[in-house]
């Protein structure tokens, strides 16, 4: 390279960097400016951190600086659960609860969906429709058990249908949102291909809706179960808000703590069935 | 067939008591199976000429009329959009089928249809992939398809290529007319890219600016079938020239004033 004669100052005839030798040596990398930017899972970390807030509690409580009455161990509750699985009480309370959850958010869901599919596809119900919804979808359904009870009585009816009411608001909401915004070029095209209103709705503006569908289920099954636990805690003979209830009543701290870990159950599973079948009816979303 | 377009005007309300006149007096109408292009600078209402003829819009004025059809078995027009509009929740297959499907043709049928035009498209070996497993170029390939699986009368084609990059556009434009040339369907066909309308076309129908009106119908005597290397002769630059000296003020025209 030394015997190489340069040529001239702007450069070399070799592409060298023009500042080699012939300047000051400036050279600086660049250096990527966005690298703190890159989110990284930390499985240890959590796993650590939800091990180490357990083994803290159970200390606190075996060590007896909280009463049990208030803050029973983890492994008080775990021993509990156990006993009520043994016995079958849980299953009972558990039966109880999704037999209302079921009736109440699937007749909601499909109720819902139609009514959505309505209001968004045709004027003349949409003008009929969104004022009686918008009034209506502010009530905090619970307000209404009383009324309801009054109406069908003190037995399942009412719980159904209030945990009904709860999940078809936004089912409708969703849905019709879905509708509307249906891409009109799909629309378009469906028609230039020969579709009638009938087979748009059904191969076009329902499947667009889907996602939004899907969407109102996961909104809906949360306050299914919100709305399960109310109502029984206003009148019930079982299901886990009675027993939480009955346990407090009871001073059962350990019985009622394990109900509340089996709605955080009930409720994780219930989200992992709606997306699953999600990822089955649309196997189009990326 | 032959489509006759009868003096269409269209004009657009804006619900504020303004307008904006897209179209005036259209007069136009086709051969049997001709290849005829409308070109015009934006805003000149070439799409919403296409989506009259289509059904997709009603004219203000005037009327579409399609002659020598002898039954109603077969559709009027298929349209092939810009935007693709395929069904993201069918695979390639299902959306060519989606016409045969609304017409109710048996099973069998169907599927003899739908091979034969996804293997004149090119696509055969994707015949299960999901339009958004499809890059831009095969996406319109799956909507030509679609649109000529279901054997319209004619061919509606509104700026395919508009937005596939340059060289799939290319690349595109030959398919096309290779296709054109098999199956010598009717078409109509709308763009604002001079060469592709030269290239492609029977005929060239010059639209002006708002109002769109018929400038000028060009006839463009090049040999088919074309070959990518027509657009270095002479004779198709010449073209290219005359089409660009109608619409070059108007384009200019149109850069400056805002959308309405």
């Amino acid at each position: 390279m030394g015997t190489h004669s340069r040529s001239g100052q702007g450069g070399t005839d070799r592409g060298e960097p023009v500042t080699k030798d012939t300047q000051l040596q400036t050279e600086t990398v660049v250096h990527d400016k966005t690298a703190f930017m890159v989110r990284r899972e930390h499985h240890l970390i959590s796993l650590i951190f939800i091990l180490g807030l357990f083994g803290v509690w159970e200390l606190t409580a075996q060590r007896g600086l909280v009463s049990p009455l208030f803050l029973p161990a983890p492994s008080a509750i775990l021993v509990t659960g156990y006993k009520m699985i043994l016995s079958g009480e849980i299953f009972h309370h558990i039966g109880a609860s999704l037999w209302r959850i079921f009736w109440g958010f699937s007749c909601a869901a499909v109720i819902g969906t139609f009514v959505g599919i309505l209001l968004g596809f045709f004027s003349v119900a949409e003008s009929i429709g969104n004022p009686i919804i918008a009034s209506t979808y502010p009530i905090p359904k619970i307000a209404i058990l009383p009324l309801l009870i009054l109406w069908l009585g003190i037995g399942e009816y009412s719980k159904i249908t209030v945990i009904g009411l709860g999940v078809f608001f936004p089912m409708v909401i969703n849905v019709y949102t879905g509708v509307r915004n249906a891409d009109p070029v799909l629309i378009k095209a469906a028609i230039s291909l020969g579709s009638n209103r009938q087979q748009i709705i059904r191969k076009v503006i329902l499947p667009s809706a889907l996602p939004m569908i899907f969407a109102g289920l996961k909104l809906g099954i949360g306050i299914a179960l919100l709305l399960v636990v109310a109502a029984e805690m206003i009148a019930a003979d079982a299901g886990i808000g009675f027993l939480i209830l009955t346990s407090a009543d009871l001073m059962q701290t350990t019985k009622l703590m394990f109900g509340i870990s089996i709605l955080s159950m009930l409720g994780l599973i219930f989200s992992w069935l709606i997306d699953k079948l999600e990822q089955l009816c649309i196997p189009w979303k990326k | 067939m032959r489509v006759v377009i009868e003096n269409i005007s269209k004009t657009f309300e804006d619900g504020t008591g303004g307008h904006t006149e897209a179209l005036r007096d259209i007069n136009l109408s086709n051969e049997e199976n001709e290849f005829l292009v409308v070109v015009g600078p934006s805003g000149c209402g070439k799409s919403t000429l296409l989506n009259i003829v289509a059904g997709l819009l009603p004219g203000t004025s005037g009327k579409v009329v399609f002659e020598g059809i002898p039954d109603e078995s077969r559709p009027h027009t298929a349209v092939v959009f810009q935007e693709f509009a395929l069904f993201p929740w069918r695979t390639v297959e299902r959306n060519v089928a989606y016409g045969p499907e609304e017409r109710g043709l048996p099973r069998k049928e169907r599927q003899e249809i739908v091979r034969y035009y996804i293997d004149l498209v090119g696509l055969t070996g994707f015949e299960k992939r999901y339009p958004h497993q499809l890059s831009g170029g095969m996406k319109q390939r799956v909507s030509i398809a679609r649109a000529l699986a279901n054997d319209p009368w004619l061919l509606l084609m509104d700026e395919p290529f508009s937005a596939l990059d340059a060289q799939t556009r290319t690349i595109m434009q030959g398919e096309l007319s290779l296709i054109y040339e098999k199956t010598r369907k009717s078409v109509l066909y709308i763009t604002h890219n001079i060469q592709e309308a030269v290239f492609l076309g029977d005929r060239v129908v010059i639209l002006s600016r708002r109002p769109g009106r018929v400038e000028r119908i060009i006839p463009i005597d090049l040999p088919r079938p074309r070959q990518e290397h027509v657009v270095m002769e002479p004779k198709f630059l010449s073209y290219a020239d005359q089409i660009w000296g109608h619409i070059r003020d108007q384009a200019r025209e149109a850069l400056t004033e805002e959308n309405p």
